[in-house]
């Protein structure tokens, strides 16, 4: 041993340099963590300097409009709320089928503010919620790898969560959803597990219960947890990893956790109903099994023990084979075995397609391609197998948590690329370990090599190694990682020991045999040092261009400046002011929310579409003749429909584009709706060559009415063709306002005729109708190829 | 015959060690083991009167069975922690870790009992 050697003049010193040295590096670590959560904080601000503080997309007006009844009427009556104005004539029962946690974070930080009298509006609340939370989630994140390796690849991490992309889309100032909170839950309550399976402390596994309970009010990827953790639990038993503090970290998880869902109304009995959370039960089962079996060794002698396998094997086999059967059986008799319907399109991706148009039609759950993989991690795709490599050296039980945690949700982005986001942070933590591994090595590297260093690094590492050599011993035995190296490295020198080798002047020998050539590690690292300022300019690119945009005020650069087309606005403000406040608005369920929320007017589907046969009436009605389609609107009690229309400005997402959703979802309820009556050649066209069915649906005529007035032709900018019908009336409908770029227009049902003339037979009357309007028309005297 | 006789001698020697081995652990950790074994009998009383009775109201059963499970599981994590196993853990910090979990258990059952 090298100990003995050292002076006993220099070990105090050496000590309080040591002492010194950890303590600057706290220091430094704890103001890195602040920077970085100001930088998560600013970089999600582009938006609002870009265009206003506004709230963006869709999905947050719902939740913005849930929050200004929450900041209104208090909790009693937000929990209690039915709300009569949308997917009318059935309402929807608020409290019940919204995840809280959002509304309900926002809503109390709203309340503290205004209890201390800073007056902010619940509208700032909401759009500044998300950076905050995502400020809170890089240092969730910083807590969680530290648990793993240690504080360099701590604050690795955080830096590359506050900063990737993916993460950044969804958490946007402005973005007001449940993805915000959500995400700094997940990372949380993974913090919270890892670190009780490292101490064993039952007083983190109460903490891990109470922020997974979080996690349950925030989003409906709580499952993920539920299902992770379970499944970690496993392959801890299988690879021989079982302790006690498994025992601790996963049961009382088990039983809280079921009980605080249970307690979420959104989740209710399906917490231990639905085949989503009958995993963590089976795993509790199995847990109880292997511990009894452990315990049972541990007091029995060897011999003993093998009678007890023998006896319990061939009488405990046969009560399982029952059991399991039974649960078979119950299970196999409902029709999708207990999953829902969004968990089994992740296990079976083209379940969507086959059985429900409507998941399968939101764009947020088509597969990502290769390229959006690039576009939201960027530089980490490549980092993440160096990261799940240094996992595995050494394999502890946090690390095999990580590289568990990276595989399965590689897997779900690969479905779904609204999921990419929970893959995010798994990169981070991955790319995190890889990077402050490599630094770890160049450094200490040209630390041995450089002469004058490596004299007083020599003692230096025999000093401190031999001190972390008694605390190994203990470390190895009961891991606990609160006193040991693990959190001693400063951050100045970079030097991080390593928990495998005791024996100090091997140690050091390995240290020198370890240590690559200076020039290369030198190289290695300014090329490294690049690699991370790619990374930042890629973040800081894709923030300010590419995920800031509203989506609700669009701009565009033409020669002549910057062109802003608030057109949704302008409709919704004059539905607000130009109808009665009971007036029911028809339009496809992507504007329901916007319309509630902005226009205060009572709407028949929105984005919840949680009833496939409503939609479907509203898709039917699109896609319908004139006169079908005001019988079904008039059915429903609507005076106003709404269309979205981007022929003009070339704005892709309208109406005419999805109009292949609303013919697959009517299709599917109604079956007099046929695709193959809208396409010619298989395509959709509204061009000279549509089939007479499409050019003859209310969709058709609501966007293309007078549209050939605009140019003379009615050329259409996003289907770039001239449309096939240009001059046509509408009988049924007539138009009450168009926005000033054509892109939304609203229309109202002509009411119902008073009188009819002649028998009052329908068919009749419809003809008498027809008849006097075309006797007006012709009196004109202009020549018109009116259809 | 010669296995049968030898097997019942087996099963016979096994619940002479299990017992014998089981007389030596400490008193308190047989106190906590009743009062696992208690909890346990509790929930199984209750599944019985479940399927007796009928499951309504089912949040009121279900905090029911939680709760002794709940305990059970506390009490058996405050037995591996006041084990030798755990030597830097005093058994006063582990004993108020276990009362601050039930303390959460039980607010979150008297809630959720209806």
């Amino acid at each position: 041993m090298a100990a003995p050697e050292i002076s006993t003049a220099a070990v105090p010193t050496l000590y309080t340099n040591n002492a010194l040295r950890n303590a600057f590096g706290g220091v430094l670590a704890f103001f890195i963590l602040l920077l970085i959560g100001v930088m998560a904080f600013s970089i999600r601000l582009f938006s609002v300097i870009k265009y206003e503080s506004v709230i963006h997309e869709f999905d947050p007006y719902f939740n913005y409009r849930v929050t200004q009844f929450l900041a209104k009427n208090g909790i009693y009556e937000f929990w209690n709320w039915f709300d009569d104005r949308t997917w009318y004539p059935l309402g929807r029962v608020i409290g019940g089928t919204v995840y809280p946690g959002l509304t309900l974070t926002a809503g109390t930080i709203w309340w503290l503010l205004n209890s201390l009298n800073i007056p902010l509006s619940v509208e700032t609340v909401c759009v500044f919620t998300a950076p905050i939370f995502s400020a809170f989630a890089s240092w969730a994140t910083y807590l969680l790898t530290k648990e793993v390796k240690g504080t360099g690849a701590g604050l690795t991490a955080a830096a590359l969560l506050a900063m990737v992309p993916s993460y950044i889309s969804r958490s946007v100032a402005g973005s007001y959803d449940n993805e915000a909170v959500a995400i700094f839950a997940l990372i949380f309550t993974f913090y919270l597990y890892i670190k009780t399976l490292n101490t064993g402390s039952l007083f983190y596994a109460t903490l891990n219960s109470i922020a997974y309970f979080y996690m349950v009010c925030s989003w409906g990827g709580y499952t993920f947890i539920i299902n992770l953790i379970p499944m970690h639990v496993l392959l801890c038993i299988v690879t021989g990893r079982f302790s006690s503090r498994l025992y601790i970290a996963y049961a009382p998880l088990v039983v809280l956790g079921t009980l605080l869902a249970a307690l979420v109304p959104v989740v209710g009995f399906n917490a231990v109903m639905t085949s989503e959370h009958f995993a963590s039960f089976l795993v509790f089962i199995i847990l109880h099994v292997v511990a009894f079996a452990y315990y049972i060794k541990g007091i029995l002698t060897p011999k003993m023990f093998k009678v007890a396998v023998t006896l319990v094997v061939s009488v405990g086999l046969a009560v399982c084979c029952a059991v399991i059967a039974v649960l078979i059986a119950l299970v196999a008799s409902s029709p999708t075995k207990g999953w829902s319907g969004r968990s089994l399109s992740l296990l079976d991706p083209t379940y969507a397609s086959k059985y429900i148009p409507i998941i399968a039609s939101v764009s947020e759950h088509q597969p990502p391609t290769w390229p959006s993989y690039f576009m939201d991690i960027n530089v980490l795709a490549f980092l993440v197998p160096a990261g799940i490599i240094a996992c595995f050296s050494p394999l502890s039980d946090a690390s095999s948590f990580v590289v568990l945690y990276i595989a399965t949700s590689v897997y779900f982005s690969g479905v779904m690329v609204r999921l990419m986001l929970v893959f995010a942070p798994a990169a981070c933590i991955t790319s995190g370990i890889a990077l402050s591994q490599a630094f770890d090595v160049f450094t200490r590297s040209i630390k041995f090599q450089l002469p004058g260093i490596s004299s007083n690094t020599e003692v230096d590492a025999a000093e401190t190694s031999s001190a972390t050599a008694k605390a190994q011993n203990d470390a190895v035995k009961t891991e606990k990682s609160e006193e040991t190296s693990k959190n001693r490295p400063s951050k100045k020198s970079k030097k991080k020991e390593k928990e495998e080798k005791p024996s100090t002047k091997a140690k050091s020998e390995k240290k020198r045999l370890l240590a690559l050539p200076l020039d290369s590690s030198v190289i290695s690292l300014l090329l490294l040092i690049l690699l991370g300022a790619f990374y930042v300019v890629h973040c800081v690119w894709a923030a300010a261009e590419a995920y800031s945009a509203p989506s609700i005020v669009l701009t565009s650069r033409s020669h002549d400046g910057l062109h802003v087309f608030d057109d949704f606005r302008e409709a919704y403000a004059w539905l607000r002011h130009n109808t009665d406040v009971d007036d029911k608005v028809a339009s496809w369920w992507d504007y329901g929310y916007q319309t509630t929320a902005m226009a205060n007017r009572t709407v028949i589907v929105d984005n919840n579409t949680w009833n496939n046969t409503h939609i479907a009436t509203v898709g039917t009605a699109m896609s319908s003749p004139e006169k079908a389609a005001w019988e079904i609107f008039h059915s429903l009690d609507v005076k106003y429909v709404l269309v979205v229309f981007g022929g003009l400005v070339g704005y892709p997402s309208d109406d005419i584009n999805k109009f292949l959703w609303m013919v697959r979802i009517g299709g599917g309820v109604f079956p007099h709706i046929k695709e193959p009556d809208y396409l010619r050649d298989g395509q959709y066209r509204i061009d000279s060559q549509a089939t007479p069915t499409m050019l003859n649906c209310l969709m058709y005529k609501l966007s293309y009415y007078r549209f050939v007035e605009t140019d003379g032709k009615g050329y259409d900018r996003v289907r770039q063709t001239e449309i096939g019908k240009k001059y046509f009336k509408l009988t049924h409908f007539e138009e009450v306002f168009t926005t000033h770029h054509w892109m939304v227009r609203i229309y109202k049902l002509k009411p119902p005729k008073n009188r009819i003339r002649g028998k009052s037979k329908k068919s009749k009357s419809q003809k008498t109708s027809s008849t006097s309007n075309r006797a007006k028309r012709s009196g004109t005297g202009k020549k018109n190829p009116w259809h | 015959m010669a296995r049968e006789k030898s097997s019942k001698d087996n099963a016979q020697a096994l619940f002479h060690s299990l017992r014998s081995a089981y007389a030596a652990t400490p008193v308190n950790l047989k106190i906590i083991d009743l009062y696992v074994g208690f909890a346990v009998f509790t929930a199984l009383i209750q599944v019985v009167y479940m399927a007796t009775v009928g499951s309504f109201p089912f949040n009121s059963f279900l905090s029911g069975v939680l709760s002794c499970v709940g305990t059970a599981v506390l009490a058996v994590c405050l037995r591996i922690q006041v084990n030798k196993e755990f030597k830097d853990l005093p058994p006063e910090r582990a004993f108020a870790d276990f009362v601050l979990c039930n303390l959460v258990l039980h607010l979150v059952i008297m809630n959720f009992l209806g």
